[in-house]
């Protein structure tokens, strides 16, 4: 798994390429906490175009995300859900949690 | 009387994370001799990443021990695979498969059955604390219409 990070006015965008599964998705987890903490974002955006499996590591990823991104009173958008990904999703119900587009 | 399967293929691997993605492809291989949509190959590989995903975070917390896949068809196009452990076992089943329940902290979401139940057709989990967890999951793979 590889995240790359881009930053600006406040603004991250992290892409995700390869395997979110556990084995990819603890060094993810803590990566994505350290840009976070580093840019302080008013919008995070994960881009998910990369992810090439998906299981229910990466909904944990979201929801940590978005756990951090309250706590700095920001948003937060997953975009570019492949659709293996998007049913796991869906079949946990975190489409009602989070924005995905 | 228990019904015959006609082919079986049985994997021991080690309880390393790097497994997972060696476990889900090697299921989905097997399955391949099914014919199964695309839909049907994601459903088993999600469902095989999260039960031995299960294993390899809570049956081994501390240590690496032996996981094994065992893969069967029944002559009504059934996949069945089992995901089994020696490890730790689990104190509630019916507590551990209930949504958002998860004793391994931030890095797991705790929705790993529900995924099971959902992109399989049934789903049945037997553990012994300190004996160990077997997982056993079937899916009907519809035959498709031959052009």
């Amino acid at each position: 798994m590889e995240i790359r990070e881009t930053a600006a006015d406040r603004n991250l965008l992290l892409e995700f390429l390869g395997d979110l599964d556990h084995h990819g998705a603890r060094d993810a987890l803590h990566q994505a906490e350290r840009a976070i903490d580093a840019a302080l974002p008013k919008r995070l955006v994960l881009d998910f175009s990369g992810v090439t499996f998906m299981d229910s590591s990466g909904i944990a990823l979201i929801l940590r995300t978005q756990q951090r991104m309250q706590l700095l009173d920001g948003s937060l958008m997953v975009r570019g859900v492949p659709p293996q990904a998007r049913r796991v999703l869906d079949a946990a119900g975190i489409s009602r949690l989070v924005t995905i587009k | 009387m228990k019904r015959k399967f006609i082919n079986e293929a049985v994997i021991e691997f080690l309880s390393c994370s790097s497994n997972e993605s060696f476990a889900r492809s090697a299921a989905a291989c097997f399955a391949a001799q099914m014919d199964p949509t695309l839909n049907e190959v994601e459903d088993i590989k999600t469902s095989v990443s999260e039960a031995v995903t299960n294993a390899i975070v809570h049956a081994y917390p501390e240590s690496l021990g032996k996981v094994s896949l065992r893969m069967r068809i029944y002559p009504d196009s059934v996949l069945e695979v089992m995901v089994k452990d020696r490890g730790r076992g689990i104190q509630d089943v019916q507590q551990a498969r209930q949504p958002m329940f998860t004793t391994g902290g931030e890095e797991r979401s705790g929705m790993g059955f529900t995924i099971m139940e959902s992109f399989m057709d049934r789903l049945s989990v037997r553990s012994t604390p300190g004996k160990g967890t077997t997982v056993v999951m079937r899916k009907r793979i519809a035959p498709r219409v031959k052009k």
